[in-house]
């Protein structure tokens, strides 16, 4: 296993060297110490790499990634796996603001809760959240699921697309045109792979969905505040 | 009344408000028929103070002229040299603006990137994420990374030659965007990730930060990403110039990019377009004082746009000191839009050419913002580009023209003093001597 100490070495040589990775090395083990709360660490990586760092990071850690898995073992800043495409980002602590922002793809767990925002503007990426999550969290939206162990602050899933999110605890306030959705048997098997793939531990039945009624989506005088 | 009068007697002539006028009423009627605001596409059509109330002084005795033809007067910008590895560098002192696929039909993206491409400079996405088309007819291609993020991902940030993180746009400051259904085609649902058909709105805020602290960060963030090497631009709408440019070079930007009122938008609330922002002539100096003051002025480069249509509007930016002009509605207006040509077909919209503005609802005759692929094949973006092509050229030799006139042997050392104003307003805003004297309202040690 190859180890990057941060106190030793600055950002760009850290992201460079995780970025430089092909896709076609055998040893895949990265670790990075001493992170300090950097902001951008392990940002834009684009190989099955395993990462593990040892400490919380900043803001926008695993920004964007492609098919590495990242796992954080202390809490996460602001932005933590925003945009990622493909692969894992693990938070065993919290995670704050925008979690999982405009994610495409791939799957993020927060062993922690997570702050306001979380999955914001998602596009298809799957978010595990094994505590609560803060306000606003699936504003608008787009695709992908948003699993939440625990309860949501208010106006949750305000002005949501086609995201699914589904919720153990409860959720403070529900956002414009997020309303409960029945929960189907496909639902419940969707949710079971989620959990499991999160490693967390609960039982699909004791969850309700949620997703968008739809009202929104043409633009009309009666939506309007 | 009328009958009362004696016969015979004079009567007064109708007489229409001045401010209740045919338009007014007409959209008040509108307004209560349907019960939503007028979205439309274009920027201000009022008139506001422009390029058009400056002149340029030329030389004479006390200045010397450069031959025309003949005498060198260079035109090319390198943009992003203060940290970008790979600063880009354009020929000509215009670029082409950012403009939605989705907005735009994907033959006119192309177009666009043929003719900038010919051109010798540089054409932008938009909100709606890169397409093949403008990426392969772009030699040099600036990627916005907007709020909605929509089509976001490393590897096309990885393409680009540049990234322009939008902060807002002229035409709608603090504005998101609205696209209506009948443009989310299956092709531009499946890009933005939404459901076919639906009126989309984006955020007009980024969704992971929100102050200039936090975009100091977020420009570290993709430049980690992309090792570097891609000048970063910051394009504000025309709300504070000098704030906002203070802000976004102190975040980092390597280019600022300053959207003034008049800027053209795809689809915006008229009321936003008519009523906010500064018109792109009052932003111009305060854009560049805050550069100065910082003592960066010309080492982050600004690029002005906003109601940019002739070499001589690109030549009196560059004097108040810009490094470039952006174009949209008038490369639009170049491949083919609000075409005479297509007057029957206006006139059956209820309206005509040179007013045509519903672009959001994508029926536009000459193909270009639209998705209807019938529409949309009638403009063929070989030929568009290269009306394009000639436009920036025509552009490009009126300014070479203008900054000979001035003795410039590059466009950018044209400056302030080489202009002056027709109108007070003018000469306030753009700090230049009323004609005919040396004052301007504000002049500091000088009492109005
Ligand atoms: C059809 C159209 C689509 C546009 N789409 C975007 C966009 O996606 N992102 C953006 O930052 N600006 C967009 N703009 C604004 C332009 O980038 C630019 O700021 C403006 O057009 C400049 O003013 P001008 O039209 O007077 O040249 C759009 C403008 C038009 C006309």
């Amino acid at each position: 296993m190859q180890t990057f100490d941060l106190e030793s070495m600055g950002l760009r040589d850290l992201n460079a060297a995780l970025q430089g990775q092909g896709p076609d090395t055998n040893e895949t083990s990265r670790e990075v110490v001493n992170p300090r709360g950097s902001h951008a660490l392990a940002v834009g990586l684009d190989a099955p790499l395993d990462v593990t760092v040892h400490g919380s990071t900043g803001y926008y850690c695993a920004g964007m990634n492609s098919r590495a898995t990242i796992r954080i073992t202390g809490s996460a800043g602001p932005g933590v796996a925003e945009n990622m495409m493909s692969g894992t980002v693990i938070v065993e602590g919290d995670a704050s603001q925008y979690a999982g922002a405009t994610g495409h793809g791939g799957l993020l767990v927060i062993r922690g809760n997570a702050s306001s925002r979380c999955g914001i503007s998602m596009k298809g990426i799957d978010i595990v959240v094994g505590g609560d999550v803060g306000h606003m969290s699936a504003f608008m939206a787009q695709k992908g699921n948003l699993v939440i162990c625990g309860d949501a602050g208010d106006a949750l899933g305000d002005s949501i697309y086609e995201a699914r999110l589904f919720l153990r605890g409860r959720a403070k306030g529900l956002g414009a045109d997020c309303v409960e959705k029945e929960m189907r048997p496909e639902h419940l098997e969707l949710l079971a792979g989620l959990l499991d793939r999160a490693g967390m531990n609960a039982r699909p039945e004791d969850f309700r969905r949620y997703g968008s009624a739809r009202g929104l989506y043409h633009f009309d005088i009666d939506n309007a505040y | 009344m009328a009958e009362d009068q004696p016969a015979g007697a004079p009567r007064t002539l109708p007489i229409q408000s001045a401010t209740f006028t045919a338009e007014v009423n007409a959209e008040i009627r509108r307004a209560a028929a349907t019960g939503i605001y007028d979205i439309r596409g274009g920027g201000a059509k009022r008139r506001v103070p422009h390029f058009d109330d400056l002149l340029f002084l030329g030389a004479s005795v006390s200045r010397y002229p450069l031959e025309g033809y003949r005498e060198r007067c260079d035109t090319n910008v390198i943009l992003g040299t203060r940290h970008a590895k790979r600063p880009i560098e354009i020929d000509i002192p215009i670029t082409i603006a950012g403009m939605s696929f989705g907005a735009l039909s994907a033959q006119a993206k192309e177009a666009l990137g043929r003719g900038a491409s010919a051109a010798g400079t540089s054409t932008t996405t938009g909100d709606g994420g890169m397409t093949p088309e403008e990426r392969g007819q772009s030699t040099k291609l600036v990627y916005q990374y907007l709020p909605s993020r929509y089509g976001m991902n490393p590897e096309d940030l990885r393409k680009a030659d540049a990234i322009e993180v939008v902060v807002g746009q002229g035409a709608k400051p603090g504005g998101g965007g609205m696209l209506l259904g009948q443009k989310i085609s299956p092709r531009v649902a499946e890009m933005r990730d939404l459901p076919e058909g639906i009126d989309q709105r984006s955020a007009c805020r980024h969704p992971d930060w929100t102050g200039p602290d936090d975009l100091e960060i977020k420009i570290l963030e993709l430049r980690e990403i992309t090792g570097w090497e891609k000048p970063i631009y910051v394009k504000i709408g025309g709300a504070r110039p000098y704030f906002d440019t203070t802000l976004a070079v102190k975040a980092g930007a390597d280019v600022v990019v300053l959207d003034g009122m008049q800027g053209g938008t795809a689809a915006t609330q008229d009321v936003f377009i008519e009523h906010v922002g500064q018109p792109t002539l009052a932003c111009i100096p305060e854009a560049v004082r805050a550069l100065q003051d910082m003592g960066l002025h010309r080492e982050v480069q600004l690029i002005v746009s906003g109601g940019i249509r002739s070499g001589a509007d690109v030549a009196k930016a560059i004097a108040l000191g810009a490094d470039a002009a952006s174009i949209g509605t008038a490369a639009m207006v170049a491949i083919g839009d609000n075409d005479p040509k297509w007057e029957a077909e206006y006139r059956r919209m209820g309206t005509t050419a040179g007013a045509y503005d519903d672009w959001h609802e994508g029926r536009d005759p000459a193909g270009i913002s639209t998705q209807d692929p019938d529409l949309a094949a009638r403009l063929d973006p070989v030929e568009a580009g290269r009306r394009l092509r000639n436009y920036l050229k025509v552009m490009t030799l009126e300014a070479q023209t203008l900054a000979r006139a001035c003795g410039k042997s590059h466009v950018r050392n044209l400056e302030p003093e080489d202009l002056c104003a027709l109108t007070m307003e003018a000469a306030a805003m753009a700090r230049v001597p009323l004609a005919g004297t040396d004052w301007w309202p504000g002049k500091r040690g000088q009492d109005f």
